[in-house]
C-alpha cells in the first residue's frame, strides 16, 4: 500500500501542498443479533479506501476515494489541494502544527482468538441460548441480543516521512430484556445498555462476561421493577456502578476536554466548553480524591481508546487530565497543541473510516482507582442513607458540558448500610464541577472496569466513535435525585 | 456516479455467482463535500465519493447480508460467499417472505400497487456545486458576523446521492436526488443564535438571510437572565418540534406494537393528542425528501397516521404486516397492509415513516403573533440532546440552545439562561394551543420533517443551567 500513498504524496506536493497525510483504511466488521428466539440480522461488511489532507497556502483540504488505482489517487490528491486552496479563501491565520518526529512501525491490538475464526453457527448458538434464558422468566416481554465484531487495518504515510501500519481489533456483546405491563415498559440490559460491553481485544471478552450466566438476573430484575417502589425525590447520597459513572466520565469530562470544543470548532453543532483555558492547572475540578487519564496506552488495558498511533502518526499518550481535583490536561491535536503552550500533540486525533477526516476524539478516560481497598458492599456498608444505581438508561448534557441529567435502569435505596429495597425510574441530575467536587469515595482497583462506549458522536459530517472509560463504583454526597418525575 | 445501468450489469454478474434461491442487490452512495467553519475560518473542508452494494441472499426461510464498497470480480465473489455463508446457518423463519416482484412491487395481495409519482429531487446546479461556490457561500456568512462583531461556525455542504435496488424476481427501482445544507451558529460573548435549512435545489438556499437571522438571534439574547424554571408557556420554533417530536416515529411501526416497545400499544384508535394534532407521513409532498420505495424496492404509500389527535395507523414492512395479521393485537391497530417503510432486511427494528407531514391548521398564526398573544412564556430556537425518559407516556428530557428568550406582555424581552425540560409528548401535543403554517425544516435530533412552529401551554421545565 505504501506505493499508492506514495502516489498521493507526489501529487499533493506537486500541487503545491506544504504537509500531506495519507490513510489507506481496510475495515472489516460482523454484527449478529437475535430477537424473541430468532436471528434478528446476521450481516458481514467491509469497506476499503483512501483519503488524502492537505495544506497548501495555509489552509487544510481533504478527499477521499473508494478507488485505488494509480488514477484515481492522484485525482484524489489533486482534489484536497484544490479544497485546501478553497479554504484558504476564507481563513484568519494559517494552520500551525506541532513538530512530530515521524514514525516508521507497525503496531495491533493484541488478541488470544481472532473473533472472525469463531463460526457463525457458535456465535447464533450463543445468543439464543442468552435470548432462551431471558425469556424463561415469566413477564419478559422482548428479549434483544447483540454481537459485534470489528477489525481496520491502515497505513498512514505523511510527507514528513511517517511510515505507520496498525490494525485494531474490537468486540462487543451485550443483550436487553424488556417487560411490558399495564401502561409500564421496564428494562434491563447486561453487561451495559446500548450495546453492552466493547474492548480492543479478541473473542476472549466473550467468555470474560459470563453472558448465559448473568442472562437470568437481569431478566428476573426487568420484572421486579414492575413492583418497585418509584425512586424518591430529593437530596441524596448516591452510588453509582462503574458502567453508569463511565458514562458520566464521558459526558462531563471526557467532552469538555476535547480542546476542538474549547477552541470553538465545534460550536455549530457537539457544542463548547466551559472548561476555557484560563480554567488550566486552576480549576478544582472535583475534589482530592478525583484523578482523571487520558490514557491511548495499551498498558492502560484494551479500551475502545487504545491504540499505537493516532490517525496523525503521533504516538499514543497518557495525559493527566484531573489531577488530586485540579484540572490539568486538554485532548490535544497537532494543530491545536500550541493554543495550550505545549509544543507536542496529545496523540488523539481519529477518524471512523477512510473517508473521514480525523478529529480530535476522547481515547480511554479513565476515573483512577481508590488506593485504600474498598468494594462496592463495603461502600454500601458505609453509606447511612443514599440510593445506588446500576446501569444507564437515558442521558443528557447541555451544550457546554455544566447541566446534566442522567436516568438508569434500576436503583436500589440503602439505609443504614444496607440494601433495603429496588426502587424503578432512577435519575439524577447536576452542574459538572458540583458533582465531582461532591465526590467522597471510591472503590479500589479490583472494582474497577474499563467500558467502551462504541458510539460517540461528533463532527460534521458526523462520526461515530468508539471510547474508553474505566471506573470503580463511587459515591456523591447531597445530589439532586428524581427531579426527572417531578410532576 | 453510479448508473442505474452499471448497477444493472453488477447485480447480473452477482446474480451468476450466487447459488440462493434468491438474491437482492441494494445500491447506495454518491458525492459528498462539506465546507464547516468556526471562528470566521473554514477549518474543515472535505470531499468524498463513494458507493456500497449490499447483497441479501435467501435459501428458503433463511437470508442474510453483506457489504462490500469494491465492486471487481473478486470482491463481488466474496460479498456473496459471506452472504451465503451467513444465510446457509441460520435457522429457517416462518415469517421471511419471498422477494417483492416487479409487478406488486410488493402489495402482498398480489395486486399492482401503483408507482407514485414524486417531484424530481435531483438539481445539476446542486451536484455541480464547487468548493469555491461553497466558500463564497461562508464568506458571505462570515462578513455578517463580522458587520456584528460576533463569532460564527457551521457547513455548507451539497450532496448528490443514489438509493437502487435490483432482485432475481425482477424487481428494480432507481432513485437519485441532490441536497445542500447550510447550518450556522453566531455567537457573541454571552449568547448565541442559529439556523439551518436544507433543500435539494441549492438555489432555495440564502446564506446571508439565515446568518442575519442567527446573528439578531445571538445579538437579541445576550446577558440572558436567569428565570426559574417550572412550567409554563413555550413557543418552539419548527426545528424545536421537530426535533422533540421525532422521538416518536420509531413508535408508528407494526413491529414496535408487536414487540410491545411502542406507545402506542394498546392506544391506537384512542384520542391521544389534542383535535388539532393531525399528522401523515408522505414521501411525496412538496417539501419532502428522499427515496420513493423502501428496503424492499416497495413503493411508499401516504399513511395518515393521526388524525384530529386520534392516532390512526402504524406503518408496515411485508414480513409485519403478514405477522400482524396473524397476531392478538389485529382487530385493534387499523389496517393492515405493507405501506413501504420498510428497511432493509435482514432487521430487528421493522419500519419506520419518516417523510413526516403536520397537516396545517385552519387558523394558523405566525410566530410573530404567538408571541403576541403570550402574556409570559419562553421562546425556544433550538433543542438539544434529547433522550427519552419514560417510554410509555413517551416523556423525553433535554436543553434548549442559541437563542432561548423570555416573552412577556406579548414581547419579546431578552435572552434567558437555557433550561432543561422533562416533558411527556402525549402531555405536550395535548397543550398545543397555536401553531403557524408548516414547513420543512431540519434540526439536528431528529430527521427532516414538514412542520409548524407550536405554542405549548405548561411545557415542564425542571432545571436552568448556567448559561
Amino acid at each position: 500500500m505504501k506505493h499508492v500513498a506514495k502516489w498521493a504524496l507526489n501529487i499533493a506536493a506537486l500541487r503545491g501542498a506544504t504537509y500531506a497525510d495519507v490513510r489507506i483504511v481496510a475495515q472489516r466488521s460482523r454484527a449478529l443479533t437475535t430477537k424473541n428466539g430468532k436471528v434478528g440480522s446476521a450481516s458481514d461488511a467491509e469497506s476499503v479506501g483512501m483519503s488524502v489532507r492537505a495544506i497548501a497556502d495555509g489552509a487544510w483540504g481533504f478527499a477521499a476515494s473508494a478507488e485505488l488505482g494509480r488514477g484515481a489517487v492522484e485525482a484524489t490528491a489533486a482534489r484536497a489541494v484544490e479544497i485546501a486552496r478553497a479554504s484558504a479563501r476564507v481563513k484568519q491565520e494559517d494552520v500551525r502544527l506541532a513538530p512530530e518526529k515521524p514514525a516508521v512501525a507497525e503496531w495491533s491490538t493484541p488478541y488470544k482468538v481472532d473473533p472472525f475464526t469463531v463460526s457463525v453457527e457458535q456465535n447464533i448458538e450463543l445468543l439464543l441460548k442468552i435470548d432462551a434464558e431471558l425469556r424463561s422468566v415469566a413477564g419478559i416481554t422482548l428479549a434483544e441480543a447483540n454481537l459485534n465484531f470489528n477489525r481496520e487495518e491502515q497505513w498512514f504515510v505523511s510527507s514528513e516521512g511517517a511510515d505507520i501500519h496498525q490494525t485494531k481489533l474490537s468486540t462487543g456483546a451485550g443483550y436487553a430484556a424488556y417487560a411490558f405491563a399495564g401502561n409500564e415498559i421496564q428494562k434491563r440490559s447486561y453487561p451495559n445498555s446500548f450495546g453492552g460491553q466493547w474492548q480492543n481485544k479478541g473473542y476472549e471478552l466473550i467468555h470474560e462476561l459470563k453472558l448465559v450466566e448473568n442472562a437470568r438476573r437481569i431478566g428476573e430484575e426487568a420484572v421486579a421493577l414492575h413492583q418497585a417502589d418509584q425512586c424518591p425525590e430529593g437530596k441524596f447520597d448516591i452510588i453509582l456502578d462503574s458502567s453508569q459513572l463511565g458514562l458520566q466520565i464521558h459526558e462531563s469530562v471526557g467532552h469538555p476536554i476535547e480542546l476542538d470544543r474549547v477552541l470553538g470548532m465545534e460550536a455549530n453543532f457537539a457544542g463548547t466548553s466551559f472548561l476555557t483555558i484560563d480554567k488550566l492547572r486552576k480549576l478544582r475540578y472535583g475534589s482530592e480524591l478525583v484523578n482523571v487519564v487520558a490514557d491511548a496506552r495499551q498498558e492502560h488495558g484494551p479500551g475502545l481508546g487504545t491504540f499505537g498511533f493516532d490517525d496523525e502518526g503521533v504516538a499514543a499518550q497518557c495525559t493527566p487530565i484531573i489531577t488530586n481535583g485540579l484540572f490539568t490536561g486538554y485532548l490535544s491535536s497537532r494543530e491545536t497543541a500550541h493554543t495550550i503552550g505545549e509544543n507536542r500533540s496529545g496523540g488523539t486525533l481519529r477518524a471512523e473510516g477512510w473517508n473521514r477526516l480525523p478529529m480530535i476524539r476522547m481515547t480511554n478516560i479513565s476515573l483512577l482507582p481508590g488506593e485504600k481497598p474498598l468494594s462496592l458492599e463495603q461502600l454500601i456498608a458505609a453509606t447511612d442513607h443514599g440510593i445506588l444505581m446500576q446501569t444507564n438508561r437515558s442521558w443528557s448534557i447541555d451544550d457546554k458540558r455544566y447541566n446534566f441529567q442522567f436516568g438508569c435502569e434500576i436503583g436500589w435505596e440503602i439505609n443504614g448500610g444496607k440494601r433495603v429495597g429496588m426502587v424503578k425510574n432512577p435519575s439524577y441530575s447536576g452542574i459538572t464541577t458540583e458533582f465531582w467536587n461532591s465526590l467522597d469515595a471510591i472503590c479500589s482497583r479490583d472494582e474497577w472496569t474499563l467500558w467502551g462506549t462504541p458510539n460517540c458522536g461528533k463532527g460534521q459530517p458526523q462520526q461515530v466513535m468508539g471510547t474508553g472509560h474505566g471506573a470503580a463504583p463511587s459515591r456523591f454526597r447531597g445530589i439532586k435525585v428524581g427531579s426527572a418525575f417531578k410532576s | 456516479m453510479l448508473t442505474k445501468e452499471q448497477s444493472g450489469d453488477i447485480f447480473d454478474r452477482i446474480r451468476k455467482l450466487s447459488t440462493a434461491d434468491e438474491v437482492e442487490v441494494l445500491f447506495s452512495g454518491g458525492r459528498f463535500a462539506l465546507t464547516r467553519f468556526a471562528n470566521n475560518t473554514i477549518h474543515q473542508n472535505v470531499a468524498e465519493e463513494n458507493y456500497v452494494v449490499s447483497v441479501r441472499v435467501a435459501f428458503g426461510g433463511r437470508t442474510a447480508r453483506a457489504f462490500t464498497n469494491k465492486f471487481d470480480d473478486e470482491s463481488l465473489r466474496q460479498v456473496v460467499r459471506s452472504a451465503e455463508s451467513l444465510a446457509r446457518v441460520q435457522h429457517s423463519d416462518d415469517d421471511l417472505l419471498p422477494m417483492p416482484d416487479a409487478r406488486s412491487t410488493g402489495g402482498t395481495g398480489g395486486a399492482p400497487v401503483p408507482t407514485r409519482d414524486i417531484p424530481s429531487r435531483h438539481f445539476q446546479r446542486t451536484a455541480d456545486v464547487t468548493p469555491e461556490l461553497r466558500a463564497e457561500g461562508v464568506s458571505k456568512i462570515v462578513g455578517v458576523a463580522q458587520k456584528h462583531k460576533l463569532t460564527t461556525a457551521g457547513v455548507f455542504s451539497s450532496a448528490e446521492a443514489l438509493d437502487g435496488i435490483f432482485n432475481s424476481r425482477g424487481l428494480s427501482n432507481w432513485h437519485t436526488q441532490t441536497l445542500a445544507e447550510v447550518s450556522i451558529t453566531m455567537l457573541a460573548g454571552d449568547s448565541s443564535g442559529w439556523q439551518k435549512a436544507n433543500s435539494p435545489d441549492v438555489g432555495n438556499l440564502d446564506p446571508l438571510a439565515l446568518a442575519e437571522t442567527a446573528a439578531r438571534k445571538a445579538i437579541d439574547s445576550a446577558r440572558p437572565r436567569e428565570i426559574p424554571a417550572g412550567k409554563c408557556t413555550v413557543i418552539l420554533e419548527p426545528a424545536a418540534v421537530l426535533d422533540i417530536v421525532g422521538f416518536m416515529f420509531w413508535d408508528y411501526a407494526g413491529m414496535a406494537i408487536l414487540d410491545q416497545r411502542s406507545f402506542l400499544t394498546g392506544r391506537i384508535g384512542t384520542r391521544l393528542f389534542g383535535d388539532n394534532i393531525t399528522i401523515c407521513d408522505d414521501v411525496a409532498h412538496p417539501l419532502q425528501t428522499g427515496s420513493p420505495f423502501d428496503g424492499e424496492g416497495v413503493q411508499r404509500q401516504r399513511v395518515p397516521l393521526v388524525e384530529n389527535g386520534i392516532v390512526k395507523r402504524v406503518v408496515y414492512a411485508r414480513a409485519t404486516a403478514e405477522r400482524m395479521k396473524r397476531s392478538e393485537y389485529r382487530d385493534k391497530v387499523g389496517p393492515i397492509e405493507a405501506t413501504g417503510h420498510g428497511f432493509a432486511l435482514p432487521n430487528e427494528m421493522g419500519e419506520m415513516p419518516q417523510n413526516i407531514v403536520f397537516a396545517p391548521v385552519g387558523d394558523p398564526q405566525s410566530v410573530e403573533q404567538m408571541i403576541a398573544s403570550t402574556e409570559r412564556g419562553v421562546l425556544v430556537t433550538r433543542l438539544w440532546y434529547i433522550r427519552e425518559v419514560e417510554p410509555f407516556e413517551k416523556m423525553l428530557t433535554g436543553m434548549t440552545r442559541d437563542g432561548t428568550f423570555l416573552v412577556e406582555n406579548g414581547r419579546v424581552q431578552g435572552g434567558v439562561r437555557n433550561l432543561r425540560f422533562n416533558e411527556s409528548l402525549i402531555h405536550m401535543l395535548s397543550n398545543v394551543e397555536a401553531m403557524s403554517v408548516p414547513a420543512r425544516s431540519c434540526g439536528e435530533e431528529s430527521f427532516d420533517m414538514v412542520v409548524p412552529a407550536m405554542k405549548v401551554k405548561e411545557f415542564n421545565f425542571t432545571e436552568v443551567t448556567k448559561f
